[in-house]
């Protein structure tokens, strides 16, 4: 069985296999694999099936929407899917049926893609196991005592489980790319304003971003090809022209004379497994025997980015999230008496401990008295960190870092201590204050826990295209794909 | 010397007029049935995007510049936070620091209620005029409370004013020519039965004199411009008379009930409120280049003071029939149309507001629905100058055209109202005229000429109306 998008579009463009079957196929392993990895909160079979029957249809007619017609794709679940509940692992959310299509489903309609299930996360895209769901806690599918990452970790858990070929996920802090990393599966987070926000139910209006997560990085390029482009719902998107990102991974990319930077900050700290760092050692050694230059950059603005990040997206969040407070729609508290409690109880019921965390936290930067203290002062450091990677992109072409510090976390491991785990995105969050693209590829595994280490690379903005085309030399020429 | 100064500003809240709401394409409608004009973004569904209204902030912008404000070249709207059923995000996009105009002013002009006496003209300042969206209309039942969503999302101007007005009077006449500058240059109708203007009034009052405000008190719940007037009025007696009485005033939300004619406490404000304004990360800011501001100048309408003075100086109006004619535009524009027609423009005046206006406000119709062309009016006017048909046919005339339409020549010659100007004709009728009246006729000898007037008006009755006035009184003179 085929399991990537482009071996599958190959496929059944050639007459090989159905949609139908290929459906089948992986509507099959998902029911043998969701028992131990519960990647998603919902899959509806008839649904699928039914476009797959029509997919069939137009290609037996010459009538394809694009190549990639009557090929599954599973959606996070905090993309809305007109027809669908879109909960955002949520409780609050938990009877709420889209009464419309995201511009990336309405365009991945458009191609033929057919949306398949609803990938588990943390409640709004608010963690980094999947252990903050309201429904379900997914496994990690390398070993299921562990988490997949999050909050696209359902996302990441089911291609790594190969319940679907690809899936796609949000990234607000490093939500992407570092469930990728901790499935052994590609992760790219797209330059800010490259794929419409609209019909993505916003954590960090300013952070989140719509991204593939898939088997390799031809998939990426072919995935974010289909649902990026310019969206006049969405007043954040970029008005760009671009030319297809898959077609220019047709042969692999020669890297000599490419710069790679190596930000010292990166390398420096603690906190860094060794186990990692040896990984990403031996990706970095890998890309000097294809040709690629090294130099060494500094971020020195860097070790602000985690409060930063903390202050402005949970000061966006709290706001964002006030709208779920049960009047027009969503969960109601049945035994409020007025209205005051009919906000305490549906909210307090409704949300989850870390998402009431990050709210009370948002609403307390922004309150009158804080706010220069707080939300004021980390718009400054963005600012700074954004000058620090522009400069460092003097430098280089694209930079290279561990994609999280460890490997993935055993479940439970953060459950007390909110804290360390907000720590353990310094790696990823810098891209979203920047707005810049970045993607984490699978680079080896650890030596000692055996399981899977992402390396990542990081893009000036809009820099997708080479940032696609060394991570696709750097996979061709690894032997190491492992599923 | 009064005891008291009184301190008041504005804060106007005016509907922009645009086809579709702020932030989505649904219909901007008053009246539709409750929840039909929605959609996913105005009701706050999960995952929307707001996408601006540009007309709205063009119409933003003309405001501005009718206003004299300045135009801000970066501006950017930011999310007002507060829960509120009648919210649909719980958050207003609204503006706060950076409004799309600032520093203002208008000129005030108009009538102190108790004299009728004219206020002095006096500039008002404009603080600032910011944009935002409306939110939903709540109605209260006896068991529950209804939401109409129909309303949120509008796209809805809030104009500040200085604490600049020391009276009920020049509130009335802020409001007036606020309200004449937004329908003039097609910003909003400002039918405040409409909701399309919303008025909250700041007042305080201090010892005469001094400089430090007195305490703020704010007036909500104002349904006309007669209704805010009245409760300024009832406030500063009822502010004064606390004073008076030694009374420390709280900082307090007060609305006004017409049926009792007096202001009831709504709730005291302890606290600022924190609305933890912060920029809206969903929109970019928004910028106006020097050539787009001039754009938008250019296509700026002439403001009412403006006309008002040009009528008068065009064509020689007295200063209140200008004022008159330049209240609503609609009827300015009629005005010049007609007069532009004519060799008597006064004239013309005088038809509007003595006959156009009153026949207007009896059908209950509006300028844009008159039956008469202004065409159509001035040749009325001129065929009265050219001595075709006298003044009072002219206004029967005027009757026949405003009730059934039709152009004045084709009226008098369907009616037989033709002037009689055939000196035999009149000379028949004088002669019966003073045949009939020997009596008359003996007076007028011996030395009493009002009765003149008598024989005019025996004539004009024998030829129904349509004697040549000043032929009549040439032959009666010389008859007599
Ligand atoms: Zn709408």
């Amino acid at each position: 069985m085929e399991k990537t998008l482009h071996e599958i579009s190959k496929s059944l463009n050639d007459g090989a296999v159905t949609s139908v079957e290929v459906c089948e196929a992986f509507l099959g392993k998902t029911e043998q694999m969701e028992p131990s990895i519960q990647a998603f909160i919902s899959v509806d079979v008839e649904k699928i099936l039914k476009m797959a029957v029509e997919a069939d249809s137009r290609r037996t007619r010459g009538d394809s929407l694009s190549p990639l017609d009557g090929v599954p794709v599973a959606l996070k679940d905090n993309i809305m899917e007109e027809g669908s509940v879109c909960s955002c692992a949520s409780k609050i959310l938990s009877n709420v049926t889209s009464p419309y299509d995201a511009t990336v489903v309405a365009k991945m309609r458009a191609a033929g893609i057919i949306p398949f299930g609803r990938a588990n996360m943390d409640e709004f895209a608010m963690g980094s196991t999947c252990e903050n769901s309201a429904f379900a806690k997914t496994a990690n599918p390398r070993d299921t005592t562990r988490v997949p990452g999050g909050s696209s970790g359902g996302s990441a858990a089911a291609v790594a489980a190969g319940e679907v070929p690809a899936a796609l996920g949000s990234d607000t802090g490093g939500s992407i790319r570092q469930p990728a990393s901790f499935c052994g599966v590609v992760g790219l987070k797209p330059t800010y304003g490259r794929v419409s926000r609209y019909g993505l139910v916003a954590f960090a209006s300013s952070l989140d971003q719509i991204g593939p997560i898939t088997r390799d990085t031809r998939d990426a390029a072919l995935l974010l090809d289909a649902i990026s482009g310019h969206d006049p719902k969405d007043s954040t998107s970029l008005n760009l022209e671009s030319a297809s990102l898959a077609d220019t991974l047709a042969e692999p990319m020669d890297l000599k004379g490419i710069k790679i930077g190596l930000p010292k900050e990166y390398f420096e700290r603690d906190g860094l497994d060794a186990d990692v760092e040896k990984v990403v050692d031996e990706a970095i050694a890998k890309f000097k025997d294809m040709g690629a230059e090294t130099v060494a950059v500094s971020l020195p603005h860097a070790e602000f980015a985690v409060a930063a990040y903390y202050v402005i997206a949970t000061a966006e969040a709290s706001a964002n999230l006030a709208r779920f407070d049960g009047i027009r729609y969503g969960q109601r508290s049945v035994d409020a008496l007025d209205l005051m409690e009919t906000y305490l109880k549906s909210r307090g019921d409704g949300f989850g401990e870390e998402v009431k965390r990050r709210i009370l936290l948002g609403t307390f930067v922004l309150s009158s008295g804080y706010y220069d203290a707080y939300y004021l002062k980390a718009q400054k450091a963005r600012t700074l960190i954004r000058e620090d990677f522009e400069a460092a992109f003097e430098k280089c072409d694209i930079m290279l870092s561990p994609t999280t510090p460890t490997t993935a976390f055993k479940s439970g491991e953060f459950a007390s201590d909110p804290l360390q785990m907000y720590l353990a995105d310094i790696y990823t969050i810098s891209l979203n204050l920047t707005g810049f693209c970045g993607i984490s590829l699978p680079a080896g595994n650890s030596a000692s826990d055996g399981m899977p280490v992402g390396v990542q690379l990081m893009g000036p903005a809009l820099g997708e295209e080479k940032l696609l085309s060394v991570s696709h030399a750097f996979e061709t020429s690894t032997v190491y794909t492992q599923y | 010397m009064e005891k008291y100064d009184v301190v008041i500003g504005l804060e106007v809240h005016v509907k922009v007029r645009t086809e579709s709401k702020m932030f989505c394409s649904c219909a901007n409608l008053y009246g539709a049935e409750p929840n039909t004009l929605v959609c996913p973004v105005c009701m706050g569904y999960p995952g929307v995007l707001p996408v601006p209204n540009k007309e709205a902030i063009r119409k933003t912008v003309l405001a501005g510049l009718m206003t004299s404000c300045d135009i801000s070249k970066f501006s950017k709207f930011d999310r007002k936070s507060y829960f509120s059923p009648d919210m649909p995000k719980n958050y207003q996009i609204s503006q706060y620091d950076l409004p799309f105009c600032l520093a203002g002013n208008i000129l005030i002009s108009g009538k102190r209620f108790s004299d009728r006496e004219p206020l002095p003209e006096k500039s008002i300042g404009i603080t600032r005029i910011h944009l935002e969206e409306d939110v939903a209309k709540s109605t209260h039942f006896p068991k529950s409370s209804g939401i109409d969503f129909n309303r949120a999302g509008g796209p809805l101007m809030e104009i500040v004013s200085e604490p600049d007005m020391t009276s009920a009077d020049e509130a009335y006449a802020y409001l007036t020519v606020l309200k004449r500058i937004m329908r003039y240059a097609d910003i909003s109708n400002c039918d405040m039965e409409k909701g399309e203007l919303r008025c909250d009034v700041n007042i305080s009052l201090k010892p005469a004199g001094r400089k430090e405000f007195g305490t703020k008190i704010e007036l909500k719940n104002l349904n006309s411009f007669r209704s805010i007037h009245r409760a300024i009025d009832h406030e500063i007696a009822r502010q004064a008379a606390e004073l008076d009485a030694g009374a420390p005033l709280s900082q307090e939300t007060r609305g006004w009930n017409d049926d009792k004619g007096s202001t009831y406490l709504m709730r005291v404000k302890e606290t600022e409120s924190d609305y933890r304004y912060f920029p809206e990360p969903d929109l970019t800011p928004i910028t106006f280049s020097d050539e787009e501001i001039d754009a938008i100048r250019a296509e700026m309408p002439e403001t009412p003071d403006a006309k008002k003075q040009r009528f008068i100086e065009n064509f020689g109006l007295t200063p209140y029939d200008s004022e008159v004619l330049t209240n609503e535009k609609a009827v300015a524009d009629y005005f010049e149309k007609a007069a532009t027609k004519s060799s008597n423009p006064k004239q013309i005046a005088n038809w509007i507001i003595s006959e156009l206006l009153r026949e207007l406000a009896n059908s209950a119709n509006e300028i844009s629905e008159c039956p008469v062309p202004p065409a159509n009016l001035a040749e009325l006017a001129e065929l009265i100058n050219k001595g075709t048909i006298s003044g009072k046919i002219a206004k029967q005339v005027f009757t026949e055209m405003f009730q059934n339409g039709g152009s004045p020549a084709a009226i008098i010659e369907a009616k037989g109202l033709l002037q009689v100007s055939d000196s035999s004709a009149i000379e028949s009728l004088v002669d019966q005229a003073i045949t009939e009246n020997q009596a008359q006729v003996e007076q007028y000898r011996t030395g009493n000429q009002k009765v003149l007037q008598y024989f005019v008006g025996q004539v004009m009755k024998l030829s129904k109306g349509k004697a040549n006035p000043q032929m009549v009184v040439a032959m009666l003179k010389e008859k007599l």
